[in-house]
């Protein structure tokens, strides 16, 4: 009964950028229930793009990125109060508190925390920071403007070279010790990684390619690390920028198919049970999510992008007091964006799921340039590197699984260039399907080749 | 009527006054080559698309013959008809000293200039009860920005005027008219114009003063140095552009406050809406109609397939009220939420002074607003200008 979809009690736990846009969605659709918003931070919802980027450089304060509110949700906030569990029969959320919060449906939007340098007493050491929080972002800005001698990242992934491109930008030295071949190939493959090295190196990066750290040392204060190389980093910061970890530890005992890669779900956001049944009552948005895509072989993706979390939350709230036939799939393709070194990077659609990539705008050597990523003879991704205006093109010929490569007629394309594709250099997609890390969770931002060690 | 002379019937100066029938017909139509050879599009998503394709040419030299008019090869020409990566060099170039990265606070400083200006010619209007909107106001006001902001003295105009008028005569568009006097015309226009922009610029080289031709003689960064060329090319268009324009938009501002009394009244009670009105007059009288491009391979769009070389019209006013982007479209709302218009294009040739335009826009129909109590329009439909590309009134009399 539509009707009643409108009423009743929803709870929302997780506050940040999907709580936030689930909750004004549901206003915005009509819902006229009760709305708990729950989330550990004890801060209303920030915006964490900036916390790598304006935050660490000093311009803007760590504690002034909350996000805009489009409307009043008109929801209770319980924050600060993280939640421990769920009982799905009872429909409750136990809250660490001792209470619990009684819902008709649920949203989990818990999303991911840094994953944390895995030797706890190492990571105690004063000086060693991890970045995602706006805490954290206020730490680091703060031993950052106190000028040390130098800032060692562990992992070349966008957040890694962020915090890089910061550190010189502000005239510190900085070490990124990177496990794979370059920096960001986790993301982008091969070819755009190596160009991604080059930048690094001709802003003065320390880069150190195919070593692991395996120490931290200090006594109490961090003075330097041990790499897989045989060699020492003397430094006095450590940020460590592993990738992430996804909330999922809460609902260990719920029944819903929550792992480490996520919680699974519908295209429509509602949650998978362990036994792979789809529930009524549980929805899920956001950087916790797992979902099949149609674009991509229906492979259940799991994205850490922030359009996705928008996006994805906006359809969950929809499909929460939406039925049957009036309900919505999330189809929105991928986008991501970074800034570093003095470049806007951006990418539509998934690059790892390729085998393929010829550059057909621009050039490595203008640095501005447009790659565009193929699987089995279709367009699948494509990276601008400041020439993002002409995403949108792409992103139809992505939606509409256009032939590979591109036809010719670019104003700037250079025919030599992009008649010649040349292998991606990601691990092969058809690999990754079935093997037991499932695959393209990881083709995100910070995390694949960052130091992180093998399960077990 | 036939949908192949749709062209012909939106350039027809009698259907200046009011061509939004004709593009309600144009979208109905689809894409449809018209007598000439053109092709007219008039959708929104398949203008944006065109906007964002890479196979999408700016550059006449890439029009097959029979559409390229007049060209003169000797002649260069601006970033607005020059492909990237040229375009995006020279583009960056211009945007020095206007805009991000390097200038980011340039035109936001301008706010109490304009406004300044813009209370001297309110001032001036003090007991009349007859004016011309135009003449009295929208054209004087943007005018005079720009001739600050490039450091042009206001009292040459009645020489730039002139040139002015003639260039934008040239990039106009009508079908079955042979284009090669007026584009002859023109270029004679631009070179005579770039002469006097680059001499005013040459005066400043070593003694730098607080305007943008001064600022590029001046730049040090050795990759940020126009050509003397480039400096002309770049300077007449920005001159051009900067004065052009902004007269229909806020003439058609005025022009559409006057005929929807009920929101102009709004906005006087209410003139924290004027940025939103102002986006809302972008997309529903938008002071550019029409934008020429050609394809540099065969592409399709919505099923018909537009030959490699051919001309190619993108009707982004028509865009603009499309019903299938745009809730009634056909109304002014200057509440209207989700308004992503076309009034300034999309894609990497996306209005170079928009931020300029609607900051002038804002204030002067700011300032105007509470003058308009009891303004009545004097002739409706007003006498419109003839260029059916940059479409707005050549007088707007109203009576106070």
């Amino acid at each position: 009964m539509p009707g009643d979809l409108r009423q009743g009690r929803i709870v929302i736990v997780g506050a940040s950028l999907a709580g936030l846009r689930a909750a004004e969605t549901l206003r915005e659709e009509g819902f006229t229930g009760s709305l708990t918003v729950v989330g550990d931070e004890p801060y209303p919802p920030y915006d964490r793009p900036p916390l790598s980027k304006q935050v660490l450089l000093g311009k803007v304060a760590a504690d002034a990125t909350g996000l805009p509110m489009r409307r009043d949700p008109d929801a209770q906030w319980r924050l600060g109060v993280r939640a421990t569990g769920l009982d799905p029969v009872g429909k409750r959320v136990l809250l660490a508190d001792g209470q619990s919060l009684p819902y008709d449906r649920l949203l989990v939007a818990t999303g991911t925390r840094a994953r944390p340098w895995p030797d706890p007493r190492e990571a105690a050491l004063e000086g060693v920071f991890t970045l995602r929080t706006c805490d954290d972002a206020g730490c680091l800005a703060e031993r950052l403007a106190a000028g040390p001698r130098r800032v060692l990242v562990i992992g070349g992934g966008f957040t890694g070279s962020e915090i890089a491109s910061v550190c010189r930008e502000r005239g510190l030295e900085v070490t990124v010790a990177e496990r794979g071949a370059a920096p960001l190939v986790g993301a982008l493959g091969g070819t755009l990684s190596k160009f991604a090295a080059s930048v690094q190196r001709a802003h003065g990066v320390d880069l150190r390619c195919g070593v692991t750290v395996t120490a931290l040392r200090g006594n109490g204060r961090f003075t330097g690390a041990e790499l897989s190389d045989g060699s020492r980093v003397d430094a006095d910061v450590c940020v460590v920028a592993m990738g992430a970890v996804r909330n999922v530890e809460w609902l260990a005992d719920s029944g819903l198919a929550a792992s480490s890669q996520g919680i699974a779900c519908d295209a429509g956001c509602r949650a998978f049970d362990r036994y792979g049944i789809v529930t009524d009552d549980v929805f899920v948005a956001g950087d916790v999510a797992r979902f099949p895509h149609p674009l991509f072989d229906y492979q259940m993706l799991s994205l850490e992008h922030w359009g996705n979390a928008v996006a994805q939350a906006e359809v969950a709230a929809h499909n929460m007091v939406s039925s049957g036939p009036l309900r919505r799939p999330h189809l929105a393709v991928p986008v991501f964006w970074s800034s570093q070194f003095g470049l806007n990077i951006k990418s539509v659609g998934v690059p790892t799921f390729s085998d393929e990539v010829v550059i057909a705008q621009g050039s490595l050597s203008d640095g501005r340039l447009v790659a565009v990523y193929g699987y089995r003879g279709r367009i699948t991704a494509a990276v601008t590197i400041n020439m993002a205006k002409w995403l949108e093109y792409y992103q139809g010929l992505i939606e509409t699984a256009a032939p590979f490569p591109p036809g010719p007629g670019a104003a700037d394309g250079r025919p030599l260039v992009a008649e010649f594709s040349v292998p991606s250099n990601v691990p092969d997609p058809k690999g990754l399907f079935h093997g037991p890390t499932v695959a393209l969770t990881g083709h995100l931002p910070d995390y694949r080749l960052a130091v992180g060690r093998p399960a077990g | 009527m036939a949908v192949d002379t749709l062209l012909e019937r939106i350039t027809d100066y009698a259907n200046r006054p009011d061509p939004y029938p004709l593009y309600a017909e144009l979208r109905a139509a689809g894409v449809v080559r018209q007598t000439d050879g053109s092709y007219l599009v008039g959708t929104y998503s398949e203008i944006v698309a065109l906007l964002h394709d890479p196979r999408i040419s700016v550059d006449r030299r890439n029009l097959a013959a029979p559409y390229r008019g007049w060209v003169d090869e000797d002649q260069s020409v601006s970033f607005i008809l020059l492909d990237d990566p040229e375009h995006y060099r020279l583009r960056s170039l211009a945007m020095r000293p206007f805009g991000p990265p390097h200038s980011p606070g340039r035109i936001d400083a301008m706010r109490g200039e304009i406004a300044g200006i813009t209370e001297d010619l309110i001032e001036a209007l003090d007991g009349r009860t007859r004016i011309d909107i135009v003449d009295d106001f929208a054209y004087p006001l943007p005018v005079t920005v720009i001739c600050r902001l490039l450091g042009v003295p206001r009292e040459d105009e009645p020489t730039f005027r002139e040139w002015s008028a003639m260039i934008i005569d040239s990039v106009d568009i009508k079908p079955g008219e042979d284009p090669t006097g007026r584009q002859r015309a023109g270029g004679q226009a631009r070179a005579e114009m770039g002469r006097y922009l680059v001499d005013l610029a040459e005066q400043r080289r070593g003694h730098p003063s607080d305007d943008m031709l001064s600022a590029f003689v001046n730049d040090t960064d050795p990759a940020g140095r126009l050509t003397r060329e480039e400096l002309a090319t770049t300077a007449v268009l920005l001159f051009v552009a900067g004065h052009e324009t902004t007269v229909n938009l806020i003439t058609n501002g005025v022009l559409t406050l006057l005929r929807h009394p009920d929101q102009l009244d709004r906005l006087r009670h209410q003139p924290d809406l004027l940025p939103n009105a102002v986006e809302e007059l972008l997309r529903y009288e938008p002071p550019v109609h029409l934008r020429p491009r050609t394809p540099l391979a065969n592409i399709d769009v919505a099923g018909t397939t537009i030959p490699k070389g051919a001309s190619l019209v993108l009707v982004t006013a028509s865009g603009n009220r499309d019903p299938k982007r745009f809730r009634d479209p056909e109304r002014f709302d200057p509440t209207r939420r989700d308004n992503q218009h076309l009034g300034f294009g999309s894609g990497v040739h996306i209005c170079y002074g928009a931020p300029l335009a609607r900051i002038e826009a804002q204030i002067a129909l700011g300032a105007l607003i509470p003058r308009l109590g009891t303004a009545t329009l004097v002739q409706d439909p007003p006498p419109y200008r003839h260029n059916a590309m940059l479409r707005g009134p050549r007088h707007l009399p109203i009576e106070l």
